[in-house]
This record gives structure tokens, sequence and C-alpha cells, in this order.
């Protein structure tokens, strides 16, 4: 795809974010939630990174780092600016963060929290431009009307309060909010899972056709895995604070190399119901581990189905993001061993 | 009990309005809604925000809050050879509605920790259940609570029996939700948007779960959800509703593989669907859905749809075509076919 | 977009909000009441020396305990004649105890008027004025239409000028502890850390201690030499240390809810500083509660002050409040004997209720987007 450059924007290294566990009067700390748990990733300029997994997994924590909206408790965040200079934004503190604001924003998934009810749609999507110091007066009212348009809102709203608009308005205007500094990166968490399924198709196409405007790279962080499906180009399975696999979005949908990303899969509900059959079908158990006490060994190994004892429960021999095929990274011991089925395996009538 | 006949009627909605009064005018959540539950059949209603599938469902149950209230139609419930009752005739207060509700009709709802109490471990709350409507020693009671957690699949029942709500995740709520269901085997389960609130993996075993439950016994099911996968995945027939009205009702098969109404058409045609592969546009329905206070005139989807016949369809209500049993759309597209046929 | 249609009616959608919380609050008929109420008292202590017959000190040892006089408009005793009036006292003295009695002389008549003549004082400390809304056509004719204490001064009067000290000292002590529990609240709330743990254990500790006996320390502790002006200045100070708590923590609990609220991160990732996000973003989601609070600790301060006078410890003789007025009906001799020594308590409640009523429509208005 041309839209990819092949340059790397941003560079996650072995990124940690462990929040403490406080007891008693005076809060000591009895031990840590590793909600990120030693994390590398690369995006390029251009792509759309999916970020898949459950609730409690650390998506959006590890969404909330890279965004630099917590500080991680280690590793590292290099972002490669416009010209090409590479910043560890990790370590950098708030004035420093500043500068790099611009390049990178983000869209929250509750339309109805992220948006001040005080405020008028025209000082919330110009409040950027603003605190930047780009535009001020007219010229903030121009560049806002035109974003608005831009986005699929009339500009004779502007002086409106969010609380009269929808929904699916609002996340219009939080994706105006995002892109008015032009930015580089936009980190969406869970754009779409607020909305109803007719409007939600707009706000994804509106992604789309954003991204082409203006160049933009995305990581999108959902729960869905039929919307990452349809905007990624690679697909991040997020486990436990960890990743479990990571590919190319076709190649991890249609050949699946982690039992987890395989029983995600299987558990998504086809809207067809000519595919409604029992075989296809794998379920894990579903309760998740305590994040601040995960598994020995494997952290999946206590929902896996292909566990074995010795093997994947060993303590201290947690199987680390390797590659098992071009650009296809899995975390299984027995990855190589094992067949797994994907949804797209069986003869489909469509 | 005899085999159920597949199109003897259980449950029998007809032209239900609830309204809800407020200051700024009568909201009407449901307007005119009409669905009939057959025996031993499990029926999904779906829609988005707004369209009235709860308050459908809580109206049978007498369940609607303040100021909401059922301002006509009949919610016919057919018993075992009893004479046809009509539910929304009853108070919402009264002891009839009461014995229905828990003993022939069961209710699951989209947040189980919140419909929990977390000062009771869950087995009191099971067993609680099962002596309110059975006569029963607690012993009695205990064995067949266990029985029960078993029964939903829930893991070392023993050791649930004495936990909190809190201490327990999503799905084992539900799970917990889904036996006092069915503590007094009713002859109906509404869930209402039972797995949204869970995480993919958990939401199959739960769909699963209330397949073989409905399989095993017998009992009907009016499931609600927003979600089309969910729908595909466990309904028998389909009823979709958009703005308070029934626009078009069939079999699971006919919806997703010939949809009438535009609306059911344009809604499958928004959802991504798996193995459609990246960057396929999705087909989008314009503008947003209206608020049930600002329902548009004639037939409500009209400014949304692409068919729309300026001049008829926001101005006329749609009539409701029959093309079969349990088979109709609202829409006069299908009616001028018709007459001109 | 075509969502805006059903608010275009009501003009909803453009509302800024202070509006929407009037709109809310006007609905709230027992909270208008209590606004209206409020309003009128502090009318009252603005024009207290032009609504009260007489001066707080002006007395009259001829009607040590008068009763209430009865307002007459029709005088029938001659003929048929219209004009405002009481009638007189006829004094008798119990000849063991000395106490006196009073039997309503109907041959006396004192004509009422309004707007008239009478002592001369400063309207506003400023405007030398001499006219009063009512009282007795000669000055001088006793005129006690609430009844007189037992140095025969007027009631009514009293209460109209104990209105004034009553209902400021609130404002004065709320404003102290506004200032501190907003201040203190928010870097409790907003910085949080070590900052939070220490105001948390100062606010814990003020409330822990039993507020009537650090009241009578401190009270006690203030110069005997000091006149009524410091000791009201004074007394608001220590209504403030105690009351400043409460506030803290609402302004705590709000700035930590808010901390945590996506459009306040988005506010700090849209690159405002942290003063623009503190003043503009997070004050204004709550400056209604706070106003909402701030209206109910009002009638707190007042009922602290009511307290502290009623004991003693706080305004003394020449200051006229309410609390002063009601240690006079401490003695339950005096009260089988001039009951109408306890309305100035009716003044209190009727202050303490509206301003509730007030608070409490406020608070319930304060957030307009909440169902």
């Amino acid at each position: 795809m041309s839209r990819i450059t092949g340059d790397p924007i941003l560079d996650v290294q072995d990124l940690a974010m462990r929040f403490p566990v406080k007891k008693g009067l005076f809060g000591r700390t009895v031990g840590h939630v590793h909600a990120v748990d030693g994390v590398s990733f690369t995006i390029q300029q251009g792509e759309t990174l999916g970020l898949v997994g459950e609730s409690g997994c650390g998506k959006t924590t590890l969404g909330r780092s890279v965004a630099r909206i917590l500080e991680p408790t280690s590793g590292q965040i290099v972002y490669r600016g416009r010209d090409g200079a590479a910043t560890d934004l990790a370590t950098l503190g708030r004035r420093q963060l500043r500068p790099f604001q611009r390049d990178i924003r983000v869209v929250f998934q509750d339309p109805f929290s992220s948006l001040n009810p005080r405020m008028t749609l025209l000082q919330i999507v110009g409040d950027p431009l603003r605190a930047h110091g780009i535009a001020a007066g007219g010229e903030l009212e121009d560049r806002v009307a035109e974003m608005l348009t831009r986005v699929g809102l009339s500009p004779k709203y502007m002086r409106r309060y969010p609380h009269a608009f929808s929904g699916g308005e609002r996340q219009r205007v939080n994706i105006a909010r995002a892109l008015i500094v032009h930015p580089r990166l936009v980190i969406a968490d869970e754009p779409v899972s607020a909305l109803d399924v007719s409007v939600r198709a707009q706000i994804l196409n509106l992604l789309w056709d954003l991204q082409d405007e203006f160049d933009l790279t995305y990581l999108f962080i959902s729960h869905d895995l039929s919307v990452v499906e349809s905007i990624c180009d690679r697909v991040a399975v997020m486990y436990l604070g960890r990743i479990a696999e990571l590919a190319q979005t076709a190649e991890l949908y249609a050949r699946p190399r982690h039992p987890y990303t395989e029983a995600l899969l299987s558990a998504v509900p086809v809207p067809d119901p000519r595919l409604r059959d029992g075989d296809r079908r794998i379920r894990i158990a579903d309760d998740l581990p305590d994040p601040a006490d995960p598994p020995p060994g494997c952290r999946f190994h206590s929902r896996c189905r292909y566990a074995e004892p010795g093997t994947c429960d060993v303590p201290g021999s947690e199987p680390a993001l390797g590659a098992v095929g071009p650009e296809h990274l899995a975390a299984c011991h027995l990855t190589d061993r094992l067949t797994l089925q994907s949804p797209f395996d069986a003869p489909r009538s469509r | 009990m005899p085999p159920p006949n597949e199109r003897d009627p259980l449950l029998e909605i007809s032209g239900l309005r609830t309204h809800f009064s407020t200051r700024e005018g009568t909201v009407k959540a449901v307007d005119g809604a009409s669905l009939t539950v057959p025996r031993a059949t499990t029926v999904c209603v779906v829609g988005e925000s707004g369209c009235g599938k709860s308050v459908t469902a809580r109206s049978v149950l007498g369940l609607i809050d303040h100021p909401g209230k059922i301002v006509a139609g009949e919610i016919r419930w057919h018993r075992t050879d009893r004479e046809p009752l009509d539910l929304a005739a009853l108070s919402p207060t009264g002891p009839e509605l009461r014995s229905i509700r828990g003993r022939e009709i069961a209710m699951v709802f989209q947040e189980p920790m919140a419909s929990l109490s977390p000062m009771y471990t869950v087995g009191d709350q099971l067993m609680e259940a099962i002596r309110l409507h059975k006569e029963v020693t607690k012993d009695e009671a205990r064995s067949m609570a266990l029985d029960l957690l078993r029964r939903v699949g829930i893991p070392r029942p023993e050791q649930r029996f004495g936990a909190y709500s809190f201490q327990l995740s999503g799905g084992m709520c539900q799970r917990i939700m889904i036996a006092i269901a069915l503590a007094c085997d009713p002859a109906l389960l509404i869930a209402d948007e039972p797995t949204t609130a869970l995480d993919v993996t958990t939401q199959a075993r739960i769909i699963d779960l209330l397949r073989d439950i409905q399989a095993e016994t017998g009992m009907s099911m009016l499931f609600i959800t927003h979600d089309l996968g969910v729908v595909a995945e466990i309904a028998d027939e389909v009823v979709v509703m958009y703005l308070g009205t029934v626009v078009e009702r069939g079999g699971v098969d006919e919806i997703f593989h010939d949809a009438k109404h535009p609306y059911t058409k344009a809604l499958l045609g928004s959802i991504p669907r798996m193995g459609a592969g990246t960057r396929q546009r999705l087909t989008t329905i314009r503008g947003n859905v209206p608020h049930p206070s600002d329902r548009p005139s004639g037939c409500p989807f009209h400014p949304r749809c692409g068919d729309a016949v300026p001049g008829l369809c926001d101005v006329e209500e749609p009539p409701e075509v029959v093309f079969g049993p349990a088979r109709s759309a609202r829409c006069v597209l299908h009616a001028m076919e018709r007459s001109v046929r | 977009m075509t969502n805006a249609t059903r608010s275009e009616r009501t003009g909803k959608q453009s509302a800024p909000q202070w509006r929407l919380v009037w709109w809310k609050f006007r609905q709230h008929r027992l909270a208008m009441a209590g606004a209206l109420v409020t309003l009128l008292i502090y009318l009252v202590a603005l024009f207290a020396e032009f609504l009260a017959p007489v001066s707080t000190g002006t007395f009259d040892p001829e009607y040590t305990y008068a009763p209430p006089q009865r307002l007459h408009l029709v005088d029938t005793s001659d003929g048929w004649d219209l004009g405002l009036h009481v009638y007189g006292y006829e004094q008798h003295r119990d000849p063991d105890s000395l106490e006196p009695s009073y039997t309503v002389d109907e041959s006396r008549t004192i004509e009422i008027g309004l707007f008239v003549k009478g002592e001369e004082y400063d309207l506003f400390g400023l405007i030398p004025w001499d006219r009063h809304l009512i009282g007795p056509k000669t000055a001088g004719d006793p005129f006690y239409l609430l009844g007189a204490d037992r140095n025969g001064r007027d009631l009514l009067s009293r209460i109209i000028h104990g209105t004034r000290v009553s209902m400021t000292i609130g404002l004065v002590g709320v404003t102290f502890s506004f200032f501190l529990g907003v201040v203190l609240g928010g870097i409790s709330g907003y910085i949080g850390g070590r900052a939070d743990l220490v105001i948390q254990r100062l606010v814990e500790f003020f409330m822990s201690i039993p507020s009537i006996p650090l009241w009578l320390g401190l009270a006690a502790a203030l110069p005997q030499t000091w006149g009524p002006v410091q000791r009201y200045f004074a007394i608001t100070v220590i209504l403030a240390m105690i009351g400043w708590t409460d506030l803290a923590r609402v302004v705590r609990g709000r700035f930590l809810s808010l901390r945590g609220e996506d459009f306040v991160t988005s506010a700090h990732l849209d690159g405002c500083t942290r003063p623009r996000v503190i003043f503009g973003h997070m004050l204004p989601s709550f400056t209604s509660h706070l106003i909402a609070s701030v209206t109910l600790s009002i009638p707190a301060m007042i009922l602290a002050e009511t307290a502290l006078s009623f004991l003693g410890l706080g305004l003394q003789a020449p200051v006229v409040s309410w609390g002063v007025l009601l240690q006079e009906a401490q003695n339950v001799r005096v009260l089988a004997t001039a009951p109408w020594l306890m309305l100035p308590g009716l003044a209190v409640i009727v202050a303490v209720l509206s301003l509730n009523f007030a608070g409490d429509g406020l608070r319930d208005a304060a957030d307009p987007y909440k169902k």
C-alpha cells in the first residue's frame, strides 16, 4: 500500500506500566499490577496498527502511555519527528512534551465525557490552536469551521454546546479536535464502541478518508475484532499486559499462530445464521487471571486448551514474542507444533 | 407436557404503546409495537439505541420506570390450560403480575454485577429465589441451587456458593443471574442485552449456555440486543425495531438473507464482517438516530432511507405488509409492489 | 445534521450553562420560595434602620415586658374611623413581687402611620434620614408590635436590627471558610500525594475537635477589652476556622473525580497549561456546586453564631444579633411572663430554612446535564 512508507514513526521498546497496589493507613505498597509488562512494537508512517484484547489486557493503558497521559514505569517510546529526529518520549517532562503533543493526538471512547459540557464546539475544537499559539480570533474561527466541515458537521453549530448533539456527532467533534493541529499519529481508543451500529460505519469511513487526506498514522485500540479487521493494516493481540501475537491483518485472521488469537477469533459472533454450527467453536474459560499475579510460565496457559504441563507452566520460562513467519510474531512455546484454525477455514457460502 | 406446537403462541404483544410523559413533552418510547413469541422459540428484538426494544421487554413485566406508562395495546400471556391473560391490563405493582414475574416469566439484565446484591453470597440469593416460589426446605433448596450452578456451567459450584458477586468475574455473575432466572422453570426468559457488558470470549460462552438451556428446557426466549452477530448466533425469529415501531419480522434466515425493509438492509450492510478484508468501505446510513421525542412524521425511517418516496413516506404511516406467517415489513415500497402485482 | 431540530424548538442547544441551571432552578418551587425569602431577609438587613420603628437602644422603663400590641385598622370607639392604630397599655404592678402586668387601654388610641418621622439615623451609614416605614405618629408613644423586653425596648426593632449582624456574620464567615476550603481542597485534590495526606489529616483533626468546647476556648481567649466590632470579627474567623473542612472535602472530591475525566485529560493533551486546565476546565464545571454548598453552609454559620451568643460567648450586649436576643429568653420565668422573647428564634428558623431550601434547589439544578 502506497500510503505506508515503511519509515517507523514510533518505536516502542520494552514498555512497562506498573500500578502499585496500596493497603493500610499509610498506603503501604503491597504489590504491583503489571498493566503493561514489557511490550515492544513499531508503527510505520501511514499505517494503522490495531491493538485488540479483552478488558483488562492493558490495551488502554498502553495507548495512554504512548500518548504520555501516563508516565511509563520503564521502557522507551521513540518518536521520529517530521525532520527524522528521534526522541524518547517515555522520560520527557511536561514542558518538553508540549511540542510532541501537537504531533500525537488522542480520540477517546466516550463521546459524552470527553467533551467539556461547559464549552461550545468552537471553544473545544479551537482550544488546541489557542493553547499552542497557532491561531487566534478570526483565523481560529475560520480554521475550526473548516475542520468541522471536514468531519461532516455544519459550522453554523459552532456556538452550540455538546449536549445538543448525538453520540456520532460528538465523536466527529472529538476527531476534529484531534486533527485541528495537523498531527501525524492519532491514538484512537475504542472510538466507535459507544456508537450505534448505523453511525459506527460513518465514523469508520470518516477515519479512513481523513487518514488519506492528512497522511495520518493510527494506533487503533478496540475490543471488536471485526472493526479491527476492517480498518487495520497490522494487528497486535494483547493478553494480560503482553503482546501475544502481531501480524498483518489478513495473515493474523487467516493463520493465527497463538491459541489465544484462535479463541478470540472463534468467539466473534458471525452475522450469518447459516454459519451457525457447533464444531468450529473454541471456548475458553471465562475467568481472567488476576493481573497482579499472572500465572507462571506462559500467562495464557490457565485458559489454553493446548497447554502442556511441564512446558507451558514452568515458572520463569515465559515464551518470548518471536518470529513465526514473515512479519508474523507470536509468543507461544508450542506454536510450531499446533495447527490452529481460523474462522475462515470452513467453506464459506459468501 | 404435550409436544409444543411450533406456532402455538406463548406471548402476544399487539399494538403496544408505552409513553413517557416528561416536562418537555411525551416521549413515545414504544409506539404501536406488535410481536409474537411462540412456544419453544427464541425471538430476538434488535435495534439501535432509542428504538424501544428494552422498554418493550420491560413493559411485559410491568417494570417501566416512572413516568413511563403503557397507554394502549395488549400483552397476552398464554398459560397452559388457562385463559390468556392481558398483562398490560394488570397493575404493575399488583399481586398477579408479581406472581408471574420470576415464576412464569424470568428476566436477565445487562449488568450482572449491578443485579446481584453485594451483601449476600450468590448461593444465598439463589436459594432465596428458589424458596420464594417453591415450598422446599433449606437443605432441598441448597441442593437445588448447587444443581442449578452446575447446569449454568459454574466450575466447583460448592466453592462458588459462598462467594460474593464482587469476587466473581462478569461472566460468572451473568451465569448466576441465569441460574436465578431458571430457578422456577420459567416458560419465558427475557434477556435484555445479557452479553453486551461482557468480553467476546465470555459472550460466546453465555450465548452457548442460553442456547443449550433453551433447547433442553423447551422454554421460550425473548432476547434483546443491538448486535446483529449475536442475533445470527441465537435467534429463531427476529423482530427489527426502529424508533418505537416494529419495522420487520421474520425467521432469522429470512432476515439475514432476504431482508425486506430498507432499514434492515442498511443495518446489515453497515456492519463490518470478518473475512471481508481490510479497507472495504462500509455502507452507511445517513444521519443519526433521532431522539424518540423527535420522531419524524410518516415512516420514522424516511429521513435516512435511500428509497424514500417524497410525498408518501414522509406523510403516511407505512402499512404492515404481511408476507407469510410471522413474516412482515412496514414499508410502502412493498405495499406498492403488492398493488402493482 | 438532523439532530438539532428537537432542541431547536426549546432553544436549549445554544443556551450556556448558567441559563440551564436557572431554568431548572425555576422549576423547583420550594427552592424559589426559599430564595425569595432569603432575598427579603437580606433586604431587611440592608434597610434595617428604615424598617425598624426605633433604634436598638431606645428604651422606656415604663414598659418593661409589655406584651405585643394588635394593629387595628378600623376605630369603632368613636363612630367609624379608618386609620392604623394601636391601643395603649394600662400598667398594674403586683404589690408583692413588683412584677408589672398590662391590660389594653382601649380609651387611648395611638395613631400609627407609614413613613413617619422618627429618630434620626444614617441610611447605609451615609445618608442622614429620619423616616421610618412604620411607627407612631407622635414619636415616643408606646409602640410594641412584638412586645418589649426587660428594659422596655421594642423587640420588633431589635429583631430587624439583629438581622443585619446575624445574616452577615454568616456571609463573612462563609467567605473566609470558602477561601480556605477551595484552596486547601484544591491543592489536596489536584496535586495529591503528600500534600493531600497532610491536608486530609488536618481536616480530620479539625473535624474531630468537639466544636462547642473549641468555641468556648477560643471565645474565652478573646481579650475582654475588645470592642463589639473586634469581637464580631474574631468570632467570624473562629467560625470560619471550623467551617472550611466540609468544603475542602467537597472540593477535593470534585477535583479527584474530574482529574480522571476524559475532557480534562483532553485539555492537557490539547496543550493547555496547568492554570488553564484548573481555572478554565475544572473549576467552571463545579462552580454551581460550590455556590450551592456555600448557600448551604450559611445556615450553619448563622446557627453557630446564635448558639455562641446564646451561651454568652459570642457577641455581647450592645451588639444586637438574634443570638444575643435569645440570650434573654434563657430564663424560664421570663418565658412564662414574656413568651414573645422567643420570637428571634422564629427569625432564625425562617432564615435557616429558606437558605436550606434555596441551597437544595441550587444543588439539584447545578448539573443540568444529568437527568
